[in-house]
């Protein structure tokens, strides 16, 4: 069993949804469809007020390297073009559809018929993966086609699933690699073919042992010599990118490098079942799996939710905010973000609804700091979080640089572990975007 | 509807908290106080009460009229504090010297440097070798062992507590620990000044002292070390709950054992052999217990074992060539003070080489 | 004889480290501009960089190298900067006297806190993270990152009403809080004839439906104030509106029109019953020192 060595912690599993299969959410009356719902520059809207659109028609297109068109995920007339809060409250541009039926694209394949051959060359591969607007469902909303474009300076060698899922509750990508687990492998072999290798791996942490026994039985049976199912330790960040490469390959991602610069090219499963839909399918990124649960959450389940949903109405779906909920969270508990506006959109990255209770996740009264190590220890980037800490309240700047401080992947494991609640993480994430500003004006050499 | 709360993630926490860290010392450190009950009786009950009760009083004085901040011993570092004074005091002293070493050890080592975690030196050890310092007699004689003096020991009686201090040699219930007895009787010269005394004799005059079985169980020293074996066993304690890494504890016992070794092979007849340094005087308490202290501690292994080593050589050499027969709180404090800078240590980066400017 | 020896040696040592010492000296003395010393001694030395150099010595190492140019001491003033020009023997303009300003009024009792913040208290940390816990996302955030920075110890937080107030003689204008804001609600202004100012207190671009309901004391971008403004000094841009303070001449007149309360005056003479046109002339107004630092006239619509 493989893992990444530095650092690390051992949150408890809570995987309650794991059972939950997918179910299709009903579509929403009125969808709010944001153009940033991916990293990188917003997508302009390219429909007019009162168009009719179709299911998966663009309403949006990218408006540069780094940035992805968006399509409608439901039929009906645009309403308006206005600005939305996304679930911190942060505006950005939306096209707001009314729902009359459900009238798809022509050429989207709804059939649940798999397609195992793969048509396309590898440049169209990543042009049609671009076209359809897919990006990186772990987290961060990458946009796809640009990780399967590396620089010239690198060489990829192999592709990496990361169906680790190693933040507790979320079930999502465990139910896809259940449910669609031969469309996960062909996502994978039209992945190596985008790149040009023929190597792919699928890093699944321990906990999911069917999932690995089911994926291991058809790679085998539907002949994919070339893919290999890696069992991981249960242990977080498991499924961070870099530590991933670490525990699979054995590589370490260069500091300020790219993760290809290892030869390696992480995908979410997500993503990899999005790529099959959409070179296989014909279908744009517009709905994705989602989880809703928590102890106090009233239903445990996973949804297929068609991007631009308002978050209250999948709530009120579920039987609504459980009275006990003193955060919601969207995203899982260690890297998600909380929730401060229900009345938001899903967006393509949307995995989750996630209910905490206020023991759960009140933070409790800063401590001094005992200087135990503890977050030194867990930390798997090898920082010293508590220096950090210090370095920022007297903003020493060229300290905080020499100490790597930019190497933070914001994974959390420091505030999870100190012993006297110091809000490590609240400060290292200020610390290294001041850092990073300062690096970044710096003249080049 | 309620009002959400919102954060920066993660938004959930492990278990830790200082309280409970604190918690599992104490818990560790119930096997040593309970031999000591054991061959005391009440006495050594009295003395762990009044010191941790007398810890707790200063600290929360200190910061409600002092500090005027919040109370600060919901967290039990002051319990810790005061039980780890209590040990490493001899059974018998008096109330007042404990009161004192509570305050030295709370309220000048700890709290005037702002309270937990802000402190350089243990605060434990401080207070202890204030009291060293100021009442060598006290401190040096009256460790006590076997259980038939329990009734001798009204530790109230002055009368009696002059009576035992007076008569250290009355070996019945009071008496020099091994380490000093070493040393006094090393001392000793004839009228020429050629010493009159070697280790294999000092051994052999006094057996009870020396065999092996009650240095193990039951020896004499201050009210922690009576026994080796309820150290260790609070040791894997905090092992087994990761509380602690063992790095500094072993490098620790390591050093003393090597270094010790070396001098022993040299010249036997001048040095005790290593077994004997390691299993006797504070070095195990101190090594599992008072070395440990996260505070005062390197945070990463590499410090962590320099500072081991550091400690193990102090404590030989004060043993063997200076004037105390007993090294290890000094060691520890002088170890302490390079804390700051065995911090400098860094964890070996996560990839790649330093990045330049 | 012992004695003598010793004092005799202690002596001798003494004098000769203090050769050695007066030889290192003078072997790596740093050729400086004497000037430089000059001018240094003249400055504040708080080292507050609002000048925009490191400190005090590096605005003086800059004056001396490259003449005054656009520097400018905003601690000093213009009595420091008159100084540092003599010494120079240049010329230096005159310029305004500046204060901050918190552009912001949506204290607690008018801007509804809707949500829970839980972490580290610091106004960068959670304007990085959401809006903020009001449902004004332009408006003060209220954990003193302005105060923490503020060397004078001119802006302090209002317990009360969550928002900060500034001292005005103790405000050196040095924009260290400006900076610090995350919501850049904080504006350096003249302080004014008589340190009376007319300003906006508000930075919400939302829409008016929207701002008023986040928070009672908004600007909603009506638009009164321009209309009502003989001078021209303001202007309404996204839903804000904001008085140019080198075209106002304090008549006032767009305080009473403002719904919201939104525009605040400060240090004015109190009003007469009758509104009249002769609070538009400033000069002619009798002078009323303020009371108390930053003690704000409170208005009709401003009332609290």
């Amino acid at each position: 069993m493989k893992t990444f060595l530095v650092g690390g912690v051992h949150p408890a599993d809570k995987k309650i949804s794991a059972d939950a299969a997918i179910e299709e959410l009903p579509v929403p009356k009125i969808a709010y469809i944001s153009m940033a719902q991916h990293l990188g520059a917003p997508a302009e809207p390219c429909v007019a007020v009162g168009d009719k659109v179709k299911v998966g028609q663009q309403i949006g297109k990218a408006t540069g390297f780094v940035s992805a068109p968006v399509h409608s995920s439901v039929s009906g007339t645009v309403k308006s073009i206005e600005t939305v809060l996304d679930l911190a409250g942060k505006p950005s541009t939306a096209v707001v559809i009314e729902t009359e039926g459900d009238e798809w694209m022509e050429g989207i394949d709804r059939s649940e018929t798999i397609v195992s051959e793969i048509k396309l060359e590898k440049k169209e591969l990543v042009e049609k993966i671009k076209e359809c607007g897919v990006v990186g469902l772990g987290g961060a909303t990458f946009p796809t086609s640009v990780k399967l474009s590396p620089p010239p300076t690198a060489t990829p060698t192999c592709v990496i699933i990361n169906g680790a899922e190693c933040e507790p509750y979320l079930t999502s990508d465990y139910r896809v690699l259940l449910e669609k687990p031969e469309q996960v492998l062909i996502g994978c072999e039209i992945l190596m073919k985008a790149l040009g290798v023929n190597k792919c791996y699928i890093g699944i942490e321990e906990n999911k042992q069917k999932a690995i026994d089911l994926l291991t039985k058809l790679a085998v049976e539907k002949n994919h010599p070339n893919i290999e199912v890696v069992k991981l330790k249960k242990k977080y960040p498991q499924g961070g990118e870099k530590q991933l490469i670490d525990a699979v390959i054995g590589k370490r991602v260069p500091s300020m490098g790219l993760p290809v610069d290892t030869g390696a090219v992480v995908q979410n499963v997500g993503t990899t079942f999005a790529v099959y839909e959409a070179v296989q399918k014909n279908k744009p990124l517009f709905s994705g799996v989602m989880t809703v649960t928590g102890d106090c959450s009233k239903a445990q389940k996973n949804f297929l939710h068609r991007v631009g949903t308002p978050l209250n109405e999948i709530m009120d779906y579920c039987g609504g905010i459980p009275e006990d909920a003193a955060k919601i969270i969207s995203g899982g508990p260690m890297m998600g973000k909380a929730i401060s506006n229900i009345k938001a959109p899903t967006l393509k990255g949307t995995s989750s609804i996630l209910y905490l209770t206020e023991e759960q996740t009140k933070r409790k009264e800063e401590g001094n700091c005992i200087r135990c190590g503890k977050c030194v220890e867990a930390c798997p980037m090898s920082l010293e979080p508590y220096l950090l800490y210090k370095l920022w309240k007297v903003r020493d700047m060229d300290q905080l640089e020499d100490h790597y401080i930019y190497d933070c992947i914001e994974c959390g494991c420091c505030l999870f572990t100190c012993p006297a609640y110091v809000p490590l993480l609240d400060a290292v994430r200020q610390a290294k975007a001041s850092v990073m500003k300062i690096m970044k004006s710096r003249p080049k050499k | 509807m309620k009002k959400l709360i919102v954060s920066q993630a993660p938004h959930i926490h492990g278990k830790e908290n200082t309280r409970r860290l604190m918690l599992d010392v104490i818990i560790a450190l119930i096997p040593a106080v309970l031999v000591s009950i054991y061959f005391f009786g009440l006495t050594a009950a009295h003395l762990v009460a009044v010191s941790v009760l007398s810890c707790v009083v200063v600290e929360f004085l200190i910061q409600k009229y002092l500090l005027k901040g919040k109370s600060s011993i919901g967290d039990l570092s002051a319990v810790v504090t005061g039980v780890l004074l209590a040990l490493n005091l001899p059974v018998c002293s008096p109330w007042w010297m404990i009161l004192i070493g509570s305050v030295v050890a709370i309220g000048i080592a700890k709290m005037t440097f702002g309270g937990l975690g802000q402190n350089f030196f243990n605060p434990a050890l401080v207070g202890r070798v204030v009291l060293l310092v100021s009442f060598p007699v006290l401190m040096t004689s009256s460790a006590f062992r076997a259980p038939e003096s329990k009734a001798a020991l009204d530790f109230n009686s002055k009368a009696k507590l002059e009576a035992l201090v007076a008569s250290p040699k009355s070996d019945a219930f009071s008496g020099a620990t091994p380490l000093a007895l070493v040393k006094e009787e090393l001392a000793k010269t004839d009228e020429s000044g050629a010493k009159i005394n070697t280790v294999k004799k000092i051994m052999d005059e006094n057996p009870g002292k020396f065999s092996y079985s009650s240095i193990l169980f039951a020896r004499n020293g201050s009210a922690g070390e009576i026994s080796a074996i309820a150290l260790l066993l609070g040791f894997i304690y905090l092992l087994v709950r990761r509380v602690i890494k063992p790095y500094i504890s072993l490098s620790i016992l390591l050093t003393v054992v090597v270094f010790s070794g070396i001098l022993w092979l040299a010249n036997p007849e001048r040095f005790t052999d290593p077994v004997f340094n390691l299993l006797t005087g504070g070095l195990l308490l101190g090594a599992f217990f008072m070395a440990t202290d996260y505070v005062t501690s390197p945070m990463i292994a590499k410090g962590q074992i320099v500072f081991g080593i550091g400690i193990g050589v102090i404590t030989v050499l004060i043993r063997e060539f200076g004037a105390y027969p007993e090294g290890v709180s000094f060691a520890i404090l002088i170890m302490n003070a390079t804390v700051p800078l065995l911090n400098k240590f860094r964890p070996k980066r996560f990839a790649g080489e330093a990045h330049k400017k | 004889m012992l004695i003598i020896f010793t004092i005799a040696s202690l002596v001798v040592l003494g004098l000769l480290l203090a050769i050695v010492l007066f030889i290192v000296a003078q072997k790596f003395k740093v050729e400086e501009d004497p000037r430089i010393d000059i001018v240094a001694a003249i400055m504040p030395g708080a080292n507050c960089g609002g000048c925009g150099k490191a400190g005090c010595r590096a605005f003086a190492e800059a004056a001396v190298k490259d003449g005054l140019g656009d520097l400018f001491c905003p601690v000093g003033g213009n009595a420091t900067m008159q100084k540092v020009a003599d010494a120079l023997g240049i010329k230096v303009e005159e310029k305004e006297p500046q204060v901050a300003v918190v552009r912001c009024s949506g204290s607690c009792d008018k801007r509804p806190v809707t949500s829970v913040y839980d972490g580290m208290a610091t106004c960068s940390t959670i304007a990085s993270l959401y809006g903020g816990d009001t449902d004004c996302k332009f408006g003060c955030l209220g954990r003193g990152d302005c105060e923490a920075v503020c060397q004078f110890g001119a802006i302090k937080i209002n317990p009360k009403t969550g928002l900060p107030e500034v001292d005005e003689d103790k405000c050196t204008a040095c924009g260290a809080c400006t900076k610090a804001c995350p919501k850049g609600i904080i504006e350096l202004r003249n302080k004014g004839p008589k340190g009376r100012r007319v300003y906006v207190a508000c930075s919400s671009k939302d829409k008016g439906a929207v701002a008023r309901k986040a928070c009672l004391a908004a600007c909603i971008g009506c638009g009164k104030c321009a209309k009502v403004c003989p001078f021209g000094a303001i202007t309404v841009e996204n839903n804000l509106a904001y008085i140019d303070y080198t075209k106002c001449k304090m008549c006032r007149k767009c305080v009473l029109e403002c719904p919201t309360g939104a525009i605040h005056e400060v240090n004015m003479p109190p009003r007469p019953a009758a509104v009249k046109p002769a609070a538009a002339n400033p000069a002619t107004a009798q002078p009323v020192k303020p009371a108390a630092p930053a003690g704000e006239v409170k208005t009709p619509a401003n009332n609290q």
